[in-house]
């Protein structure tokens, strides 16, 4: 079912967390429980499910970035032995126009993988190759070729205008006076490449109809709302439709929906009546199935003499694909806002595929583009980063001040800030037009840093819950484990609350015919689950408690679950197995439901988190390559369940912003269009050897942890870019503009700022 | 990937018979690490697939009496870095231990090495490997030669161990098509900038199959390879050189710089070389050599930063094989 429906606030609770010293479960590192399952093979993903008489799908795309189909003609390919069924789509009949690279043209299903691949290759496609164009950096050619719009915008300043004043006139005319009367003016260029989603698992499902019932195995952030999507095209109802996935090879905002490929499974299967397997080839995941809008910006900012912003101008620009879109207005600046600003922006529309939501959607690119300006003002001004930062946080506008203060000395002192610190481009300097390192070694270091914010409400979310009189417990909630530990969350809560082990407790997530829990993006999953598990469990625990009290004669207020027993709080020898106080339930087991609705306020829960980076980076001088050498990341994030999985969460994180730092671009032919490096051999991604030691520390004061839990799987990836750049920026006094920093970029830096 | 026949031979006779049969479009399979991904994308689709592997003649790893090492062509790079023979020769155990994967060193062989596709990314997205059209010349050709690439060929060679076999004065055996079919070429002479698309990247006919390389004895272990790596995965470098040198008196008598990856072919820079003759190996004189090497580089569109690499690469790779330190990466 895809639609939420909240249950009556009336019929439980009240609700709270048991305080630091009182957790016996929540707080301690507890190991993924399907770790084994996962390390040994036994997991079976979406990709590792085969039914039996399946057949086989491959999908041929599009070569070009912007064409025409003229004829298409499937009867060679017919013929090819194991071929069983040949799906066009429409949007590939003759006559359609194909905005980008890759988007899938036709199915061919067969009894195996090479007749399908064979198959497709034998697919006679008679294309009109159209003018394409992909350079979204480059926004006077956008202009030029008329591929641009109006994203937007936004000014403020203090001084308002007059009744007769033109607005427009008037914010210039102050932005203008304002910038002449700042004590430092920054003028910069800033951007950010787009990149493409490459999940190891691609996208992809196993479907098989069962009468008029469809079984999806399907790789998926959404369980709960994707069966919806399934019924709609196929005309049957949403509970017609399971949608299973026990495990998922990586989704990061890309994997909420069937997909047109989905249905075209479905389709098939119904076509030949047999299941059918149809998972993205590499090159078309990296094609196809999500990408990050790529951002580029010119600004200028003013300062005081102390470092402090007052007044930013900005316009950029970037691409979401063949709509246009961009980066969002409302991330620049990024979280510390001057009084005044304008902010402006302008889409570009590309021959690409549009974009999917990527692990905080907008904010990397905010952070990147703007925080690097804020470092060049301290290089501009020969100021510590640290101390520009820190004097510009009144400027916060999430009213997390305070928070990223504390944040930052705590990173501080985990990088060794202080005694690591140089003024910006100390270590080199220019001689006979050339950048170089002042000693004979090419390598020079550098600090830098950035911080961020995200939201991390609690998705809605349902839990029923079964205690039997056996003394079993079994949860069963449709939401879905992305990898990052959320079924071993759901066992802790519900072991933390009824006093037994995360082993005592079964977990059942992963399936539409669960009760509906949120689709896991937007760092919503956490919250959820903790929500609908901890209100079941601990209404569940009041049923049971008041027959234990009355089998002791006790009152039930004195009654506390702990270590496998119920028991007189402070008095073990007055209690009851946990298996014996079940049997008190009779013949039938106690089934709670209790749910969570995504905005209600709750003591369980909350939402607003800060979080501050710091890195310490080596650069090749002459070659223009960047090592990692440590990296801080301090994390709010309120009450820690877990903390080995979610220091895991900001590790990948992390990692994922180490390789958009340096390595990963889509990259464009600018004769083409085409999409040139769409395979993970040329798509480069950060190896372990070049993450350097990451340092994680979850900031959790007793403040913090009374607000309740937090989803983190966004905050920590928005930074590392712009707190790379940085440490960059300070190691080579020069700003290496647009990341990724390739030893291309670098070098391209270098040479200008040597002839500078 | 196409249905295809598969052969494992036992014996190189065997071997070349299977490679030999006309009516077929035949592949040697070795480790399989580019010719699989190639099938698996249909870029080549032959008719019957030869292992190699368990060819017992071509598993060795064999010291012969005048000092020389011969190394089969089944003989994996990890095999290859583990031998104590290869000691003397850092030139070809650098490359190995840059490619930095455990999987494509265990299942890589050397000769593969030599014998792989380029990864020029054109031609990997199905377009011609030629630039017949101008399709690498206007397109985004970063990772391009810089150095012969005034024909076609554009593409750079995807040899790592290339370069050092060649410093090293290495030959190649190769068999076929025939089974009396047997010659010993340089190193030097295997690869070939294709003119047009009927030759390939090697000398290497239909039916032909290198079988064995021979290292001769090592004068010395002044040879180095550097690679300039943009990060620590298996990804091809940026530029890279091999350097073998020989001391006498403390200056060089003899050199042979090798470049990598910045040309068609593994690129022998007879400037680079004599520049250092006579020299005393420090960082001026490792720099002038890095500079004479791409003198004569004609970078396309979007490389030229790959000549400021290929100048680093060879610089360092003379520091390196004269055991001083190189001051970057």
């Amino acid at each position: 079912m895809a639609l939420f429906q909240e249950k009556k606030a009336a019929e439980g609770g009240p609700y709270s967390w048991p305080s630091r010293k009182d957790s016996q479960v929540i707080g301690k590192d507890q190991m993924r429980l399907d770790t084994l399952s996962k390390t040994t093979g036994e997991a079976k993903y979406t990709y590792d499910i085969n039914l039996k008489n399946q057949l086989i799908g491959r999908a041929l795309g599009c070569p070009h970035s912007h064409c025409r189909i003229k004829a298409i003609d499937t009867k060679a390919a017919a013929k090819v032995p194991g071929v069983v069924h040949i799906h066009v789509f429409d949007h590939a009949k003759a006559g359609s126009e194909i905005s980008w690279q890759g988007e899938l043209l036709a199915v061919v299903a067969a009894e195996s993988e090479g007749a399908a691949v064979e198959g497709v290759a034998k697919i006679k496609v008679d294309y009109e190759v159209l003018e394409s164009f992909t350079n979204d950096e480059d926004l006077e050619a956008a202009k030029a070729a008329g591929r641009t719009a109006k994203g937007g915008g936004k000014a403020v300043t203090v001084r308002e205008p007059g009744d007769d004043d033109d607005e427009d006139e008037f914010v210039d005319q102050e932005i203008t006076r304002l910038l002449k009367e700042s004590a430092h003016v920054v003028e910069g260029y800033y951007g950010i490449d787009a990149i493409t989603h490459c999940c190891l698992e691609p996208h992809g499902s196993t479907v098989q109809w069962e009468g008029d019932k469809l079984k999806v195995y399907l790789s998926t952030q959404n369980v709960s709302g994707t069966d919806e999507g399934f019924a709609n095209d196929l005309k049957i109802s949403s509970d017609s439709v399971d949608v299973q996935c026990d495990y998922i090879g990586g989704g990061f905002g890309s994997k909420f929906a069937a997909d047109y490929w989905g249905l075209a499974a479905a389709n098939i299967s119904k076509a030949t009546g047999r299941p059918v397997k149809l998972m993205l080839d590499r090159d078309q995941e990296l094609k196809i199935a999500g990408n990050r809008p790529s951002g580029y910006l010119k600004v200028k900012l003013g300062a005081d003499k102390n470092g402090l912003v007052t007044v930013w101008d900005s316009h950029h620009w970037g691409t979401s694909g063949s709509r246009g879109g961009g980066v969002s207005q409302s991330v620049i600046p990024y979280v510390l806002v001057p009084k005044n600003y304008r902010r402006q922006a302008t889409q570009v529309k590309t021959n690409t595929v549009r974009s999917r939501a990527w692990r905080a959607p907008n904010h990397p690119q905010g952070c990147a583009m703007t925080q690097t300006a804020l470092d060049d003002l301290a290089r501009k001004m020969g100021k510590d980063s640290y101390d520009v930062f820190m004097t510009n946080l009144v400027n916060a506008t999430n009213g997390k001040a305070d928070v990223y203060a504390e944040e930052m000395k705590i990173g501080a002192k985990l990088i060794d800030w202080k005694q690591k610190w140089h003024p910006h481009g100390a270590q080199v300097v220019q001689r006979n037009g050339r950048l170089r390192p002042r000693r004979r070694n090419a390598i020079v270091d550098g600090l830098g840093m950035a911080l961020h914010t995200w939201g991390g409400v609690a998705n809605s979310s349902e839990c029923k819950l079964k205690i039997y009189p056996d003394g079993g417990v079994e949860s069963f909630c449709g939401t879905q484990d992305l990898g990052t530990g959320t079924k071993t969350i759901c066992a802790m809560v519900l072991a933390e609350t009824l006093g037994l082990t995360v082993h005592d407790v079964k977990v059942n997530i992963g399936s539409s015919t669960y009760p509906v829990s949120g689709a896991s993006g937007g760092s919503t999953t956490v919250g959820a689950v903790c929500e609908s598990h901890r209100r079941a469990s601990q209404d569940a625990l009041r049923e049971i408690i008041s027959l234990v009290a009355t089998k002791l004669s006790v009152g039930a207020d004195t009654l506390v679950a702990a270590g496998g027993r119920i028991q007189v709080k402070g008095n073990g020898k007055k209690s009851v197995s946990w298996k014996e106080a079940c049997t008190l339930l009779g013949m039938k087991p106690l089934e709670v439901s209790r749910s969570h609705k995504r905005g209600n306020a709750s003591p369980l829960s909350n939402q607003g988190v800060g979080g501050v980076q710091m890195a310490h980076v080596q650069v090749d001088v002459e070659t223009g390559v960047i090592k990692l050498n440590k990296f801080v990341a301090v994390q709010d994030q309120g009450l820690v369940i877990n903390p080995k999985t979610c220091k895991a969460q900001v590790y990948g994180a992390v990692i994922m912003g180490i390789a958009a730092a340096l390595y990963e671009q889509r990259i464009s032919d600018p004769k083409t269009g085409a999409f040139v490096n769409a395979e993970l051999e040329a798509y480069k991604l950060a190896r372990l050897g070049d993450v350097g030691d990451i340092v994680v520390h979850l900031y959790e004061p007793e403040s913090e942890r009374q607000r309740g839990v937090i989803g983190n799987g966004e905050p920590p990836a928005i930074s590392p870019k712009a707190a790379i750049a940085n440490a960059v920026c300070n190691a080579l006094g020069v700003r290496v503009p647009v990341v990724p920093m390739t030893p291309k970029r670098v070098l391209d830096a270098i040479q200008t700022a040597g002839r500078a | 990937m196409k249905a295809f026949e598969y052969a494992e031979p036992r014996t190189e006779v065997e071997a070349i018979e299977f490679l030999s049969e006309e009516a077929k479009q035949t592949e040697v399979l070795a480790g399989g690490t580019d010719l699989v991904g190639l099938m698996k994308k249909m870029l080549v689709t032959p008719d019957r697939v030869v292992n190699i592997m368990e060819v017992p003649s071509l598993q060795r790893i064999e010291p012969q009496e005048d000092g020389a090492v011969v190394i089969g062509a089944a003989v994996t790079l990890d095999e290859v870095l583990a031998h104590p023979y290869l000691e003397s020769y850092p030139a070809i155990t650098d490359a190995i231990l840059g490619i930095n994967s455990m999987q494509l060193q265990s299942q890589g062989t050397l000769v593969g090495d030599l014998c792989q596709r380029p990864r020029c990314w054109f031609f990997r997205n199905g377009q011609q490997l030629l630039d017949q059209s101008g399709h690498v010349a206007e397109g985004d050709n970063r990772f391009h030669a810089i150095l012969g690439n005034s024909g076609p060929a554009k593409f750079v060679s995807s040899s790592r161990i290339g370069p050092a076999l060649i410093v090293l004065d290495a030959k190649l055996r190769l068999v076929g098509p025939t089974a009396d079919d047997e010659q010993w070429i340089a190193a030097a002479d295997f690869f070939v900038a294709p003119r047009h698309e009927e030759q390939q990247e090697t000398v290497l006919l239909p039916g032909q199959l290198v079988t064995h390389v021979l290292l001769p004895a090592a004068s010395s272990s002044y040879n180095a390879t550097y690679e300039v790596r943009h990060g620590e995965g298996p990804d091809d470098p940026l530029a890279a050189a091999a350097v073998s040198l020989t001391m006498e008196g403390g200056v060089v008598s003899q050199a042979r710089v090798v470049l990598g990856q910045v040309a068609p072919t593994p690129w022998f820079s007879q400037e680079a070389s004599e520049t250092l003759l006579g020299q005393a190996v420090d960082h001026d004189t490792a720099e002038a050599a890095g500079e004479a090497a791409v003198a004569q580089a004609t970078p396309l569109s979007e490389n030229g930063y790959k000549v400021n690499l290929a100048a680093v690469a060879v610089k360092r790779a003379v520091l390196r094989a004269a055991g001083i330190e190189t001051g970057g990466f």
